[in-house]
């Protein structure tokens, strides 16, 4: 009996969507310039960023509320490697994250951040808002009603 | 008539953040720092001009609760050993909201700072009004400073070095090899860098 609540607990912990992708900036670019008929929305975030954590709803929101409108949100974490398993998995299962979730491991920011954006000093969150027509970039938190209302530019463009 | 509401609260919308991205960024390379007096964990006020003989200044905003500021406390340590006694001491800033960290509060600078065995002085930016005129937008964010008969010049903005994870996996050490640079009289080849952060609690 022990061994079979052993072996659920387990499966809880282990089994499932607990495959997380990780990425260097190479590997992440191509998600990140997709080039097709959707709204992108891209959100860099970490489940020790308190911001970050507090406008997740909101993306998770925007996803679901405009899917037929071709929004797609990527939530790229900022986890340090060593709390993939111990943070960032357990967050994402507890908090039923729909948004795709890939995380980025590559310590060489310098090279990286300025590829993202040119005007990016480095602080999350952070989110693009990209489509066939154009990009915007953001180093700031959102409300619910600011996501929208900048998502809402890109819809109606398209 | 409901699309020309729609085009002027779009139009309003578009111009208020624009306002907002085009506010003061703060210094450049080459820009004159303000000095300031904070008040620092031994309960002494600190400022820059109290430094006479220093020939700068390692300025860094940082603090206790961001992962990436923890991952560089023994690097920041290490770079005030090293450099204080060349002329370039580290002095820390605390820029957050300590209403809305509460773990960057004054008790738990003195406690993270007794418990790190810190050299350098860590100030507490009271009322926020330091990081701003900075610049800074994320902890670490370091300013280094050159003492000239002008004032205090900024010769670099940006981060300690090329790997937060990995201290033994460094390739490049902005922050020394600015610092290096500026000892030996040479121009300093890589003035600005940049790195992930915590953004700066308001």
């Amino acid at each position: 009996m022990n061994r079979l609540i052993a072996l659920l607990l387990f499966c809880v912990l282990s089994c499932g969507s607990d495959k997380l992708e990780v990425y260097d900036y190479d590997g992440l670019e191509p998600l990140i310039n997709k080039n097709d008929d959707k709204v992108h929305v891209v959100n860099f975030w970490a489940t020790w960023c308190a911001p970050c954590v507090k406008e997740l709803p909101y993306f998770e929101a925007v996803n679901e509320k405009y899917k037929a409108e071709g929004v797609e949100v990527l939530l790229v974490s900022l986890d340090f490697p060593n709390k993939y398993d111990s943070n960032l998995k357990p967050f994402i299962k507890e908090n039923n994250l729909k948004s795709k979730v890939v995380a980025l491991d590559d310590t060489n920011m310098n090279r990286w951040l300025p590829m993202v954006d040119k005007d990016w000093s480095g602080a999350i969150p952070a989110t693009i808002i990209y489509n066939n027509e154009k990009r915007q970039f953001y180093e700031q938190s959102f409300t619910q009603e600011e996501l929208e209302t900048e998502l809402l530019k890109f819809i109606q463009q398209n | 008539m409901k699309t020309f509401k729609l085009i002027t609260v779009m139009v309003l919308v578009f111009t208020l953040s624009a306002f907002t991205t085009t506010e003061d960024k703060g210094y450049k390379v080459g820009d004159i720092a303000t000095d300031f007096s904070l008040e620092n964990i031994d309960g002494n006020k600190v400022s820059l001009s109290d430094y006479k003989e220093a020939k700068g200044f390692i300025v860094i905003f940082t603090c206790n609760t961001c992962p990436y500021a923890v991952a560089y406390e023994d690097r920041i340590e290490a770079l005030n050993k090293k450099y204080a006694a060349k002329g370039y001491p580290v002095i820390a800033i605390m820029p957050n909201n300590t209403d809305v960290k509460p773990g960057d509060n004054m008790e738990a600078m003195k406690a993270r700072a007794k418990a790190k065995g810190f050299t350098f002085p860590y100030l507490m930016d009271e009322g926020q009004k330091i990081y701003p005129q900075y610049g800074a937008t994320k902890t670490p964010h370091v300013y280094i400073l050159q003492k000239t008969k002008k004032g205090n010049v900024v010769k670099y903005i940006g981060a300690i070095d090329d790997n937060y994870k990995d201290a033994e996996a460094v390739t490049t050490t902005y922050v020394q090899d600015a610092i290096n640079a500026l000892l030996n009289e040479q121009a300093i080849e890589i003035k600005e860098t940049r790195a992930i952060g915590c953004s700066i609690k308001v």
